[in-house]
């Protein structure tokens, strides 16, 4: 293929995809997203390759394997175009009937179809399942239809025609105008108008200047960032590159977790093939714009998502984070001015150049404009993607697009923001998500992972979770961080081993303060908010631990006790996989656990059929 | 492993800001990070040992010690916490008779536990040897780990 150099090439290359394509054939479309492929997916996809050569079918139905769907859930998922036919939970071996039964016949398989839980009613198409209905899906919307491995796909789909907008009718200026008015606020948690962001770099003075996209998602219970990048790895090169052209910046770098392996290999084989294709490299698209784009691996750090421990990452330092009072966008990575933004925030890039800041501009809240994807994971029953306007209520998302609670248990809490966020109850579910909402409750969007929890689960072993996260993953550059998490997790740890104290939780309160003001990074600065915001809204349950020395939850080992009640049938499945063979019973006879050996494994409680093991 | 190394650093042009890289690419052929190899990137680099040290041991992707045959991961990730991995993460070391991190004296085992695989709907997720298992629990991660030692005894008689 040759290098594109002017903006008429563009369209001119993909009138000639588009020609080649019929909208109206069949297209089997398998989500192969990271999610999709840890359910065994390959095996589908190469049964599918081999039955349609099999059955001759290789002219009149496509096969495409696509980045992340966002319903992980109901994976694997195969999706049928142009009627977009929906089948989920598909069998690995499932191809050939799907093959010969819907692709043949015209019959649709009632087994593979989604049931809405509400009515038990069977849904045939895509658009009509409440999970994906109920969204706004424009960052993630190009994810089912583009193979993320095609080049074609992308441009098919109206690929880099807001780059060739901007390299071609705009200037570098009205570019970041167009940023600004949109108010596209960074999505990786910060929320910092990017336009400023941009406009301070290219003001910066500097021969040299960068732009980096940081995919080192870190956030446990987060990945929007790896299924954008994975899935649709052309829509962030092009987002970069436009933030470059408006910058003046002619080196680029993503830094993306090593925990990534597909994301790393789809963004290499897309910046391959837009070096050869000539959107990458000198005079693109036959201007004098300069820019490429190299990946670096992370190397398993937290920290390093902090912008200037990522900068250290890069330059082959160990990723300690420094003062901020000298800007990213004056000294940033090798001391030269720096641009740096999340995938999210990239991907949103193109969208506003293509369709401009008002259309941008009529989605969201006052403060907070467009979309946000979030991680909608725990105990829920629609795990997956949820791409929503801001300003949508966590009620919304939880219950009318995640289904609700499994196993009829009911609310507790979402996490939201990741470490460095909170937990925020049931009575504040009307809330609107956005950047300015979620932090008056104490917590923060973050960069969108939504972790939902249950009455299962005990606020205080999360809080402690969160902790011995952030101890683990603390740079230690500041004695506040280092050492303060450090004692505020044996603190938890004495809580939930029943050797709490009174006192204990001012302790906590005060010395979380103490944390947040004393040390360099956002890591130490929101280090205690797991802790702070578990004790503004389950006191009781600290004091249940300390005072009644009880885990109302039933979690915290030292504080529970498994018994077994009347419901019991004697059906000896619990006996079995007890470690310690603290079960003892004869068969339909009701069981006893022997206390002296009960190790409070909870294998018990797991495989028990008839809800007769109780934790007290 | 001179030759090894050498084309490693050569793929990155010897430029000492691709040391991370470059010990990810060793830690990728050597299976860890030993301290021969380590001295070799040092000189080949022109790097100090200390300096080298600093970052192997900041990074949590790489390893000083030598790892198991078989590598287990299991994710930590927060929506795996809430499905109950510290359950499993106990069982486990109990089963192995090693703590999270470490490997088995015979080399056989490495159990370790990463921060978030992003496959959160398969919560409690292990990687066997990069195999992914989901929707772990206490009983599948008894079946898993008697097939694992059934295979590796099987293995084990190959070899005599």
């Amino acid at each position: 293929m040759d290098k594109i150099t002017s903006q008429d090439q563009l369209k001119e290359l993909q009138e000639s995809i588009a020609a080649k394509r019929d909208p109206d054939k069949t297209c089997i479309t398998i989500c192969a997203g990271t999610g999709c492929l840890a359910y065994g997916t390959q095996k589908l996809i190469d049964s599918f390759q081999e039955e349609i050569v099999k059955r001759n079918l290789q002219d009149t139905v496509e096969l495409r394997t696509s980045g992340c769907h966002g319903f992980c859930e109901r994976g694997p998922i195969v999706v049928i175009f142009p009627k977009k036919i929906f089948y989920q939970r598909v069998g690995l071996d499932d191809a050939p009937e799907i093959l010969e039964k819907t692709i043949g016949n015209g019959e649709i398989i009632e087994r593979l179809l989604y049931e809405n839980p509400v009515n038990g009613e069977k849904l045939t198409f895509e658009d009509d399942v409440p999970f994906y209905n109920k969204q706004m899906r424009l960052l993630l919307a190009q994810n089912p239809e583009i193979d993320p491995k095609s080049f074609d796909d992308y441009i098919s789909n109206g690929g880099y025609q807001a780059l060739a907008k901007a390299i071609g009718s705009m200037t570098p200026e009205s570019v970041i105008q167009e940023i600004i008015d949109a108010d596209l606020r960074g999505r990786g948690g910060g929320g910092f108008p990017a336009g400023w962001k941009w406009d301070a770099t290219r003001k910066a003075e500097g021969d040299v200047k960068y732009v980096i996209c940081n995919a080192d998602e870190g956030d446990p219970g987060a990945y929007m960032d790896r299924s954008l990048l994975e899935g649709n790895p052309h829509s962030i090169l092009e987002g970069m590159l436009i933030g470059a052209f408006a910058i003046g910046s002619t080196e680029g770098y993503i830094y993306v977790r090593n925990e990534y392996p597909l994301a790393v290999e789809n963004t290499e084989l897309a910046i391959a093939k837009a070096r050869e294709i000539g959107l990458l490299g000198k005079n693109i698209m036959g201007s004098d714009f300069n820019f490429d784009i190299k990946i670096v691996r992370g190397g398993g750090a937290f920290v390093c998502g902090e912008s200037s421990a990522l900068f250290a990452s890069i330059e082959g330092r160990s990723g300690e984070p420094r003062a901020k009072y000298v800007h990213a966008t004056d000294k940033g990575l090798y001391d030269k001015p720096t641009t740096l933004n999340n995938v999210e925030t990239w991907a949103n890039v193109p969208l506003i150049i293509d369709r401009g800041s008002a259309w941008y501009q009529s989605i969201g809240t006052e403060g907070s404009k467009g979309t946000k994807i979030f991680a909608l994971v725990g105990k829920i029953n629609n795990t997956g993607l949820v791409e929503v306007p801001m300003g949508t209520t966590l009620r919304e998302i939880i219950f009318d697009i995640g289904g609700g609670i499994p196993d009829g248990r009911t609310f507790k809490a979402v996490q939201t923001g990741g470490p460095s966020g909170g937990c925020i109850p049931a009575e504040h579910l009307d809330t609107k998500v956005d950047f300015d909402e979620l932090t008056k409750l104490g917590s923060m969007m973050g960069s969108g992972g939504m972790i939902v929890m249950d009455d299962r689960n005990c606020m205080v072993d999360v809080a402690r979770y969160f902790l011995s996260f952030l101890e683990e993953e603390s740079c230690g550059k500041c004695t506040p961080c280092r050492e303060g998490v450090h004692q505020m997790r044996l603190i938890l740890d004495r809580i939930c081993a029943g050797e709490g104290k009174e006192g204990d939780i001012d302790t906590l309160e005060w010395m979380g303060q103490a944390i947040a003001d004393g040390s360099l990074c956002a890591l130490g600065g929101s280090a205690p908010s797991p802790v702070l915001s578990t004790i503004r809204y389950f006191r009781d349950e600290y004091e249940a631990h300390i005072r009644d020395k009880k885990c109302p939850a039933g979690v915290c080992k030292a504080l529970i006790t498994y018994t077994i009640n009347a419901d019991c049938t004697g059906c000896r499945l619990c006996v079995k996989p007890c470690p310690t063979q603290a079960i003892t019973g004869e068969k339909k006879q009701l069981h006893v656990i022997d206390q002296d050996k009960c190790i409070q494994c909870g294998a018990c409680y797991e495989v028990c059929k008839d809800n007769a093991v109780t934790v007290a | 492993m001179e030759n090894t190394i050498k084309s490693i650093i050569d793929k990155y042009e010897g430029d000492k800001g691709f040391l991370v890289p470059v010990l990810q690419d060793v830690q990728k052929e050597l299976n860890y990070l030993p301290r021969e190899a380590l001295d070799l990137v040092s000189s080949i680099l022109e790097v100090p040992i200390s300096y080298i040290f600093e970052v192997a041991t900041f990074y949590k992707a790489f390893s000083l010690d030598p790892r198991g045959r078989i590598q287990m991961q299991l994710c930590k990730g927060t929506a795996c916490h809430v499905r109950g991995v510290p359950l499993i993460i106990d069982h486990v070391e109990r089963e192995l008779n090693i703590k999270e991190g470490e490997t088995t004296e015979n080399l056989e085992y490495t159990f370790e536990t990463v921060n978030c695989l992003g496959a959160c709907a398969l919560g409690p997720i292990m990687v066997v040897n990069g195999e992914y298992h989901g929707q772990m629990n206490i009983a599948k991660t008894s079946r898993l780990l008697k097939k694992l030692a059934k295979e590796s005894e099987k293995s084990e008689e190959g070899k005599s």
